[in-house]
């Protein structure tokens, strides 16, 4: 396959996914900030647009953060680069690039996502209509998924596609903790407080953790600890680093395979994985959370520059 | 019914309102629907339509909005008779054509004989110095053509055009009959339609077909688009996807060993077969327009050394101009040694003094096209033109008269098309496509009917207020 298309497949999942996420995020924020009030809600949509890496942008824009402002920047707003509908259009934009790769069904899953979210946000969505509208971006996301699942031939094309989900996937799972962790528990001492529960509480709802949650609480680890080693380590969970790195791994593999070499992704992949097969959740709290985060996303990028690199996505 | 469709001949009816043979299964068939299902489906179309991403970009539409053309769910309909002694015209079109191209870059057979005037080549821009003396793989010229028909009546078909570059539309055939089977399948289970879903089938093996010199193995095709953003990108998309080819652009392309190689997630790889949808001009910066970024530096080369395949071969274009079609009737007398099955619209070439002074006096009767026009822009209607725009065409008319040709307003034929109101007549034409390799002209039984949907109107460009049609042959 070309090069460019490769490189047009990656990024139509890695837009999809974003978008997906960002979608969630922007949920759980909602729901933070409703149970808060005033300057705490406020507060909360700071760390949301902050999480998102928005807030330049955002602060060219608005003086303060409100929700309403906040939604329709994450949301919809032209200012905003990467907002949900500009993360929508450039997968489609993507799938164009790469419709000779993928099937009809799953090129109209991604041009029914965009056409019902352009109708959905064309205008500023109302408090009253925003869980639909959210629920809206996650189904979508989820009919270009099944389609992908059903319709394509497992071989090259699908592993750049699954390559792109899972390196998005695993920089936004670390990025939603480092943000939460990094603003909200700057000491070890507050682990275990009220403030810290409702904060973990709204990490587990943007990844859609809870229910994986409640069968770690069985599992007897109601703590902090035990929800960071669930979005970080455990490999049962899809949304976690472990998980993601499983599969990418597994994808990275079948592409060396199907050129019949191994190339530096391939390296960069493996000694990742080790690393973070041989960290235990203490070790993570002892080194620090963020610091651990900060090197996870830098060694991420760096796998996605070399899987870019290897198979010649621009030259 | 205006008294002016009235005067025309409509492919359905009879003067006295009674069906013809080839709409008499339709017409049973569509008695029995109930019309407000009839209108649901009209907007499911659109829905079908807009689902599937058959949309074009306007050039210079900011706002980067897609649009449909607009799709009519009556279909136009052909006999297998009538289809038969249309198809024996165009090959032969089609073939005089290639050996019309062939002389004019060779020993210029035609001009030598006085046919054909010397100084059409010399204006012409299409005209490539670069191809002369070259004779392209297979001995092929025009991979694919165009032929534009217009029908005056029950055995009147004419040619009003022959496109021999890049012609588009063909991804309109394909998708107007899917969506048409996609809503009545009924309609097809008790009517013998001829397919034309193996189009991209025909066209990959005759493109295959023309493979160079330099192949190995089976042919590598590729498809070159300008890219996303071009108007018919759509088209460009579905036709590599359905023949199983590369999308391949300017910037994954580049000269290797010799060969005009793609870059691949393995590194790069020779194309045999390049269908370009990118006009000469930017074919190649070192040959061509050195600024083009659409093109693949030094395929030209490559090209002349046997290495690759382009098709449309560069300079075809030289025979869809239109000063040169007036000629084409002795063009395919002097290659077919045959008078020409299918007639010419006959044609003013403003060139000539006498036609001119002909043209000047009755310009409120007659379409003015300019030569290197194309998409209905820049013409004249006389007809239905005020005396104030017919008086501004004079003077461009006077100022440069070679630029234009004349040909009578053409009593188009009717088609029916599906209105609130019911069925109403709309003038079509009918482009079919043609292709040709060295192992003959295939025809794909169908093609593209395109309609003017405004009452009365005779341009049928997309570009303008068109739509088209699902065109079928009968199996008869």
């Amino acid at each position: 396959m070309l090069g460019k298309t490769a490189n047009a497949i990656f990024w139509m999942f890695r837009y999809l996914e974003r978008a997906e996420n960002t979608a969630r995020l922007l949920e759980a924020g909602f729901r933070m900030a409703l149970t808060r009030g005033g300057d705490a809600a406020g507060e909360e949509w700071r760390s949301v647009i902050n999480t998102l890496g928005m807030d330049e942008a955002y602060e060219a824009k608005h003086e303060s953060y409100s929700g309403p402002e906040a939604c329709d920047f994450i949301l919809r707003d032209r200012d905003n680069p990467e907002c949900v509908m500009a993360m929508v259009e450039n997968a489609r934009n993507n799938a164009r690039l790469s419709r000779t790769s993928i099937t009809t069904e799953v090129w109209e899953a991604v041009n029914e996502a965009w056409m019902t979210l352009k109708g959905l946000l064309t205008r500023q969505v109302r408090e009253a209509n925003l869980s639909h509208v959210l629920y809206s971006i996650r189904r979508e996301a989820t009919q270009v998924r099944g389609a992908t699942y059903g319709s394509m031939l497992r071989n090259d094309i699908f592993h750049f596609a699954r390559a792109g989900t899972f390196v998005e996937r695993a920089d936004n799972t670390a990025r939603i903790l480092d943000v939460k962790y990094h603003l909200l528990l700057p000491s070890l001492a507050h682990v275990g407080s009220r403030l810290d529960a409702g904060q973990w509480e709204s990490i587990l709802r943007a990844l859609s953790a809870r229910r994986a949650h409640r069968e770690v609480i069985h599992a007897g680890k109601p703590d902090a600890s035990g929800i960071a080693e669930l979005l970080i380590l455990d490999p049962r969970f899809p949304r976690s680093l472990a998980y993601c790195y499983d599969t990418l791994s597994e994808n990275l593999s079948a592409l060396a395979a199907i050129h019949g070499q191994e190339s530096q992704c391939n390296s960069l992949m493996r000694e990742a994985e080790t690393k973070l097969s041989e960290t235990s959740i203490d070790d993570i709290f002892d080194r620090g959370l963020h610091e651990f985060l900060v090197d996870f996303i830098s060694s991420n990028r760096a796998i996605a520059n070399a899987i870019a690199e290897d198979y010649r996505f621009t030259h | 019914m205006s008294k002016k469709a009235e005067s025309n001949f409509d492919e359905m009816y009879y003067a006295d309102g009674s069906v013809r043979p080839a709409y008499s299964q339709y017409q049973d068939w569509f008695e029995k629907q109930d019309p407000s299902d009839m209108r649901l489906k009209d907007k499911e179309a659109e829905g079908l339509f807009r689902r599937a991403g058959i949309t074009f970009n306007v050039y210079g539409d900011t706002a980067a909005e897609e649009r449909l053309i607009p799709f009519d769910m009556v279909p136009r309909i052909i006999s297998g008779n009538e289809w038969r002694k249309l198809s024996r015209g165009i090959e032969q079109r089609v073939r005089a054509l290639n050996a019309f191209i062939h002389d004019l870059y060779h020993r210029q057979e035609i001009v030598r004989s006085g046919r054909f005037p010397e100084r059409l080549l010399r204006q012409n821009e299409a005209w490539l110095p670069q191809m002369v003396g070259f004779t392209p793989p297979g001995h092929v010229y025009t991979h694919i053509v165009g032929i534009d028909l217009v029908r005056t009546g029950p055995d009147e078909f004419m040619v009003l055009e022959d496109n021999a570059r890049t012609p588009s539309g063909v991804s309109y055939m394909l998708e107007n009959r899917e969506t048409m089977i996609a809503m009545f399948p009924d309609l097809f289970a008790g009517i013998n339609v001829q397919k034309v879903s193996d189009y991209p089938a025909r066209l990959a093996r005759s493109l295959a077909a023309c493979a160079p010199p330099a192949t190995t193995g089976k042919p590598v095709i590729a498809v070159l688009t300008p890219g996303i953003y071009n108007s018919a990108y759509f088209e460009h998309a579905f036709l590599a996807d359905q023949m199983g080819a590369e999308l391949v652009e300017g910037a994954d392309l580049r000269v290797v060993e010799g060969r005009v190689q793609m870059r691949t997630t393995a590194g790069f790889k020779p194309i045999d077969v390049l269908y370009r949808r990118v006009d000469d001009e930017y074919l190649d910066p070192l040959t061509f327009n050195p600024d083009s970024v659409l093109g693949v530096p030094g395929i030209f080369d490559v090209y002349l050394a046997g290495g690759i395949t382009i098709a449309n071969a560069p300079g075809t274009g030289i025979a869809d101009d239109k000063a040169i079609y007036s000629f084409m009737p002795d063009i395919v007398e002097f290659y077919t040694g045959e008078k020409p099955l299918l007639p010419n619209v006959p044609t003013w070439r403003c060139a000539e003094p006498d036609s001119l002074a002909y043209v000047l006096d009755n310009l409120e009767e007659l379409v003015v096209k300019e030569v290197h026009g194309s998409g209905g822009y820049g013409m004249l209607i006389g007809p239905t033109a005020s005396k104030k725009d017919i008086k501004a065409f004079a003077k461009k008319l006077r100022a440069k008269p070679e630029n234009y040709i004349a040909q009578p307003t053409l009593a188009l034929s009717t088609c029916p098309v599906f209105t609130k109101a019911g069925l109403a007549p709309r003038h079509v034409d009918l482009r079919p496509y043609v292709l040709v390799s060295p192992n003959g002209i295939d025809l794909t039984p169908g093609g593209l009917t395109r309609v003017a949907l405004k009452k009365g109107s005779l341009v049928v460009n997309s570009s303008q207020g068109g739509g088209t049609k699902d065109t079928w042959v009968l199996d008869d």
